[in-house]
């Protein structure tokens, strides 16, 4: 993964406006809806997040339900105004220069966007000509996109007939036929099953391999993060970390093991004036985050025999990250 | 100047496109064009025959029967029906991803607006023609003046019309509200036209609401612009000049208003 930290700094081409290698920088964002006639009082979704996803990067904004992702999603892909902050996209300022930002950006929605009544070929001119490409231009794109996903063969048949897998692979066929530098997608996954997804992802990787397309994915999928470059975790529309998914674990330090037990808080109170352990109670289970855990768990049942009802011990995940920096469980419904 | 025409090219080509799209859809969805073209004619058929011992028109105009006088409130049902199917599908483009994409191109919100409501607009029209060949059938002779004529009315129509369902749609969430507003507001509004009865036969207060209803004067230009080649005089009590001016100036209006709340929708 190391390419990618030095894929950020190669030499700006600098008499150009609009510049690639500058990546994005999200600062301040701040927004809240208003006030409706069911709600009285604004909701805030975003609350002063900051951050810079560098040119070449798979970077993932992670968040359960209600993080304010989706919301961020909203104003990166040019359809939401913030209520305060500033993005820069390719040192182009969002809010000042739309429409130019918009040749750049390739946007897959989490709902499908493509015409099921129209068929693939059809959907992949309607889109070129929404971006101004026409004649034998267009023709050679859509042809390219086509072999590029990989459904050349299903280039004249309806999108209805489509499985979900393939509809996936026509809209991100629609969103790349411009050439964007910043691909953008929401919820990717949805619908997909596991291995669909991982070939998604790996699709993802390839594509930023061999045209360095900079990539900016939501998901509530803990196992999509994890294999993103970077990632961003929103909790209640803050940012609550930030760095590499290796990083980010690592930070936990060592490992976690998780007690159960019939009064968790009581044993967790001696636990912790016992061993001065870094640990705290969710969802009625002792977590504890500990160095060389597999020396620490004989000591424990040794102290406390009978109290404790099993013990397991694991490498943190990111779902340990989102505990460590919240406190509270990753509520992610569906994953 | 190449910039012009670019800025030109970056408009005309959504607005193309847009527009191809809605035609593409509707003739891929055939029960959609029995429906818009069966009721009413339908209606046409049986109201029309079953009305037509018991109508009688006030003054000097008998020599038109039933049948006759309600052949162009039927090609302006059809046109209703037709660009209510094109504009309802505003709200499913919303719900799903579609509209969304669209929102996200570098290209003008006007162009959004017109692309839609022209491609509501043409199917309407071509709808709206299968119905002429009939028009000899029953007794109405036209020649290619009166036809080109008709054309354009029927085009001017259709444009108000589906800027008018467009309008509506736009703000609407779900198509069962859409359906509601069809019933309470845009079948009545058809009905008080003249495509049904004449103005100068209503009660008071109904004339008020029959001229004060813009569809009337579209109603009006179609029936007066069939009997352009012959001698016959209509029902009206407007001319086809003030028929023509109110029934462009609504097609205009709802296509401005249409564009001022596209450019206002802050998408989110």
């Amino acid at each position: 993964m190391l390419h990618l930290e030095t894929a950020g700094r190669i030499t700006p081409n600098s008499h150009h406006t609009v510049r690639m290698d500058s990546g994005i920088s999200i600062e301040g964002l701040t927004h809240s809806y208003p006030t409706t006639r069911q709600r009285t009082t604004a909701r805030i979704a975003l609350s002063n997040v900051s951050f810079q996803i560098q040119s070449g990067e798979i970077f993932c904004l992670l968040g359960p339900n209600g993080s304010g992702k989706s919301t961020l999603f909203r104003i990166l892909s040019t359809l939401l105004t913030p209520s305060e902050g500033s993005v820069r996209i390719f040192d182009l300022d969002l809010f000042q220069e739309r429409q130019l930002i918009r040749h750049h950006i390739g946007v897959v929605f989490q709902h499908p966007s493509v015409d099921k009544k129209l068929t693939v070929r059809e959907n992949l001119f309607h889109q070129g000509h929404l971006y101004n490409l026409r004649g034998s231009v267009l023709k050679r794109r859509i042809d390219e996109m086509l072999m590029k996903v990989g459904i050349q063969d299903r280039a004249y048949d309806l999108v209805e007939t489509l499985s979900g897998g393939m509809r996936r692979r026509v809209e991100l066929a629609k969103a790349l036929l411009h050439k964007p530098r910043l691909l953008i997608l929401d919820e990717p996954s949805t619908g997909l099953d596991p291995g669909a997804r991982r070939e998604f992802i790996e699709y993802l990787h390839s594509l930023r391999d061999t045209d360095r397309v900079t990539v900016l994915l939501t998901t509530h999928i803990l196992d999509e993060a994890e294999k993103c470059d970077r990632l961003a975790i929103l909790d209640q529309g803050s940012l609550v970390a930030l760095g590499t998914p290796h990083d980010l674990k690592h930070e936990i330090g060592g490992d976690i093991i998780s007690v159960s037990s019939q009064e968790p808080s009581k044993l967790a109170e001696v636990i912790r004036t016992r061993f001065r352990s870094n640990l705290r109670v969710v969802d009625g289970m002792i977590r504890i985050e500990q160095t060389k855990g597999h020396e620490f768990i004989p000591q424990l049942i040794r102290e406390f025999p009978g109290q404790i009802e099993s013990v397991t011990l694991s490498k943190p995940t990111l779902e340990d990250v989102f505990i460590h920096r919240t406190g509270h469980k990753f509520q992610s419904g569906k994953s | 100047m190449e910039n012009m025409t670019t800025h030109l090219s970056s408009f005309s080509l959504p607005t193309v496109t847009l527009c191809r799209r809605e035609l593409i859809r509707f003739y891929r969805q055939r029960s959609r064009i029995i429906g818009v073209i069966g009721s009413p004619l339908i209606f046409w058929f049986l109201i029309g025959s079953g009305l037509g011992g018991s109508f009688r028109f006030p003054g000097a105009q008998s020599q038109m029967n039933y049948l006759e006088y309600f052949f162009p409130g039927t090609i302006v049902l059809i046109i209703l029906f037709t660009s209510i199917f094109s504009t309802i599908s505003i709200i499913e483009d919303r719900k799903e991803g579609f509209l969304q994409s669209v929102l996200v191109a570098p290209i003008s919100r006007s162009s959004i607006t017109l692309g839609k409501i022209l491609g509501g607009s043409v199917l309407a029209l071509l709808q709206a023609v299968i119905m002429l060949p009939l028009a000899p059938v029953i007794g109405i002779s036209l020649n290619l003046f009166s036809i080109a004529f008709v054309l354009v009315v029927l085009f001017i129509i259709s444009f108000g019309l589906t800027g008018l369902g467009f309008l509506i749609a736009w703000n609407m969430e779900s198509t069962q509200g859409f359906h509601a507003i069809m019933n309470l507001f845009l079948i009545p509004l058809w009905l008080l036209s003249g495509a049904l009865f004449p103005v100068s036969d209503a009660a008071g207060w109904l004339t008020t609401v029959m001229m004060l209803n813009p569809l009337s004067y579209g109603v009006t230009a179609l029936r007066q612009g069939l009997y352009l080649h012959s001698e016959v005089t209509t029902p009206d009590n407007v001319s086809l000049l003030t028929a023509l001016i109110v029934t462009a100036t609504f097609a205009l209006l709802t296509f401005l208003i249409s564009t001022v709340v596209v450019n206002k929708t802050k998408v989110g």
